[in-house]
């Protein structure tokens, strides 16, 4: 693979693609990383959205933030949408229809549009091989419909259909699905994780993403003040120390070959990250306890650092 | 002269040839019993060559008409075909296929609906979906198959209409059919079609648009509106373009055709492959000296109001058989649109709800005469109250 496309921040494009006055929350992850991969992708570009927080905030008719052509179809079905997509770009400019230039696909959509309703949809088009990008916005819930649990909500999160309880201490009782790794599963070109706190090493994803010849699949952890209880201007902080405690790890997974993009030196206990968010505020330290076990064998699994000797 | 062939093909494949000759640029299909054939006909058109597309094998037909929605809305000629539980499971998209304007073109086999599972045709799925803004054109055998799939795409992408099109026929009982066909050839169809779908509106980096964005009560209505509009506008250009094709390949369609109607008194109307049964009655009763004719609906959405109003202007009962029930009391589906238009007709017929051939069970020539003798009773009778009657229920 060549160099990376982006040293610094200074090579970053200045150009615009998913442009201001959209309704997102102060402090929205997803829009920050929407905003960087489109600047990977340049202008010719087809972007499909699923229905979710983005979709509804960016495009209040008659208003669109978008400077790209954009498609909101429906919620589940974002992948099958942009299949059709690449068909057709691709027929049309055999036929010599349209002119033959390269038109990049990217697939928005949220953790429930692709974890739970919209797994089927993706995983054939993955199978299938169209030549497109799909970004899972991973907020860890609902967080459209008022913050409900879907299969990437993490184990101890409060959300308004996972409330803590007596019988369900913890609130979410069950652990994050790991979707990466059934896309990696299937033998696509290119899989990665990312998160915003570390922009160069998410728009270089996304552009090695779009520029594979085959489905790419980019995995985002967007830090939601609204659904994870925290101020709007700790989206970067929150997204950081997730990183550095090994809850989120950055890695991407090229024609099979596993690497470990952001290394950390000394790795943090969970707490440091749950703490920062009220959608944790339930937790015992039995069930913190559990957390960390979870983070820790994973991180093993990954090859991550042990967390470090308390000082 | 018209230098056709006449040909024997089963009826799904008429419609597989259709397709490709309507030089379809995108096809996405699913498997389901009964309009595999029709797909699996284009794939080998597609493997051997004959046709120059792109076949997504998608792994459902929820995941078929999405594609088929991507790919419309980037400018493709599109086709896919589905039955029964499939056009159930595409329900959602199919609304967003007609709302976002796209000239779709899809063949339904129909189908009876689950439970409990049954591969054979009636009417019950489209009837589901029947309010979905498609234009819903129904054939009765392989020509009107071949012909109302090419004329499809003349209408579904004429800038005035811009909506998709269903071409519906009996699962099994057209489907399945091996039947004589006068094809068209390319040069002929190209004539009448074409060659490439032009779309004014399209997504396209070259002219950035927003599609399927999110609408307010503010906006909904008018919205839904102009789908409404458009949809009932279609109705002229449906006409146009079945006048056109007439003229050059001599075979004429309306919304619905009338047999042995001029003096009769009583006519049956059914939609589909079984009008043929329904014709076979008829020239019996008629050797009887009974006054009944038959009406076989072809267009119905948009629903041909004036002509059906028309047509039965003549009888004094009409006997609507359909083969699905509109849940809840209301007889046939069909049987309620024409019930509804003709409330405010002066010296309207009585109108008959009759249920048959369900799940693919055979509606007879039989049952055709008891449903005309049950419709000339009701003609020498007063009133016309609401009634639904089943054929051939064991009970």
């Amino acid at each position: 693979m060549a160099a990376q496309a982006f040293r610094s921040i200074r090579d970053i494009p200045l150009e615009e693609y998913f442009t201001s006055g959209h309704r997102a929350c102060q402090g929205c992850g997803e829009t920050i990383a929407v905003r960087h991969i489109l600047k990977a992708a340049g202008p010719d570009v087809i972007v499909i959205t699923a229905t979710g927080c983005l979709e509804v905030t960016s495009t209040p008719y008659p208003y669109t933030a978008w400077a790209v052509p954009w498609y909101h179809v429906a919620f589940e079905n974002s992948a099958a949408v942009a299949s059709g997509v690449e068909a057709a770009l691709k027929t049309l400019m055999r036929k010599k229809l349209i002119p033959d230039k390269k038109i990049h696909v990217v697939c928005f959509a949220g953790d429930g549009a692709t974890a739970d309703i919209g797994l089927q949809a993706l995983s054939g088009a993955l199978e299938r091989g169209h030549d497109f990008l799909y970004v899972c916005l991973d907020n860890e819930a609902y967080m459209n419909t008022g913050i409900q649990r879907s299969s990437s909500t993490p184990y101890g999160a409060w959300t308004t259909t996972s409330p803590p309880g007596k019988v369900k201490p913890a609130g979410q009782m069950t652990y994050k699905k790991d979707l990466p790794t059934i896309f990696a599963a299937h033998g696509i070109p290119y899989v990665a994780t990312a998160t915003v706190s570390y922009p160069l090493d998410l728009i270089n994803k996304a552009k090695k993403g779009l520029e594979v010849n085959g489905p790419a699949y980019l995995h985002i952890y967007t830090p939601c003040p609204a659904g994870w209880r925290f101020p709007s201007e700790k989206t970067i902080q929150v997204s950081r120390i997730g990183v550095q405690t090994g809850v989120f790890i950055l890695y991407e997974v090229e024609d099979g070959q596993f690497r470990l993009t952001v290394k950390i030196g000394r790795r943090k206990p969970v707490t440091e990250y749950l703490k920062t968010q009220g959608r944790f505020r339930h937790l015992s330290d039995k069930e913190i306890d559990v957390i960390q076990k979870y983070v820790d064998e994973r991180c093993a699994k990954f090859g991550l650092p042990p967390v470090e000797a308390s000082t | 002269m018209v230098l056709s062939k006449r040909i024997a093909i089963e009826c799904s494949h008429a419609a597989s040839l259709a397709a490709k000759l309507a030089n379809v640029d995108v096809i996405a299909a699913y498997p389901i019993t009964p309009q595999t054939h029709i797909v699996e006909r284009l794939a080998e058109y597609v493997a051997n060559g004959e046709l120059d597309a792109e076949y997504i094998n998608v792994e459902s037909e929820h995941s078929a008409m999405s594609a088929c929605i991507g790919a419309s809305a980037t400018g493709a000629r599109v086709y896919t075909s589905t039955a029964g539980q499939g056009l159930a499971l595409m329900h959602e998209m199919l609304f967003i296929a007609a709302g976002n304007r796209l000239p779709i073109v899809m063949g339904v086999a129909n189908r009876s609906l689950s439970p409990n599972l049954n591969i054979w045709g009636d009417h019950s799925d489209m009837m589901a979906s029947r309010d979905c803004g498609w234009i819903q054109i129904y054939a009765e055998n392989a020509q009107e198959v071949f012909d109302h799939t090419i004329q499809a795409f003349k209408i579904a992408e004429d800038e005035r209409v811009l909506l998709p099109v269903a071409v519906c026929f009996d699962g099994f009982h057209v489907t399945h059919v091996i039947e004589p066909l006068i094809a068209l050839d390319q040069e002929e169809v190209d004539r009448f079609l074409p060659k490439h779908r032009k779309a004014a509106y399209r997504l396209t980096p070259d002219q950035p648009s927003t599609w399927g964005s999110v609408a307010s009560p503010d906006i909904q209505t008018e919205l839904k509106v102009q789908n409404e509009w458009a949809l009932n506008a279609s109705k002229d250009v449906i006409l146009e373009v079945w006048r056109e094709f007439g003229d050059l390949f001599g075979r004429y369609y309306a919304p619905l055709e009338a047999y042995r109607l001029e003096d009769a008194e009583a006519a049956i109307l059914i939609s589909g492959g079984f009008a043929g049964t329904g014709r076979m009655a008829v020239d019996k009763m008629r050797k009887e000296g009974k006054k009944i004719g038959l009406i076989k609906l072809r267009l119905y959405r948009p629903f041909p109001i004036q002509e059906v109003r028309e047509v039965l202007s003549g009888v004094r009962s009409v006997a609507v058989v359909d083969r699905a029930i509109s849940a809840g009391g209301l007889g046939g589906p069909v049987y309620g649109d024409i019930r509804n238009i003709l409330y405010d007709v002066k010296d309207r017929p009585a109108v008959l709800s009759f249920i048959a051939g369900l799940g693919g069970r055979d509606i007879t020539v039989k049952d055709f005469i008891r449903i005309g003798d049950r419709a000339l009773e009701a003609a020498s009778a007063e009133g016309g109250e609401h009634k639904v009657e089943f054929i051939q229920v064991r009970m």
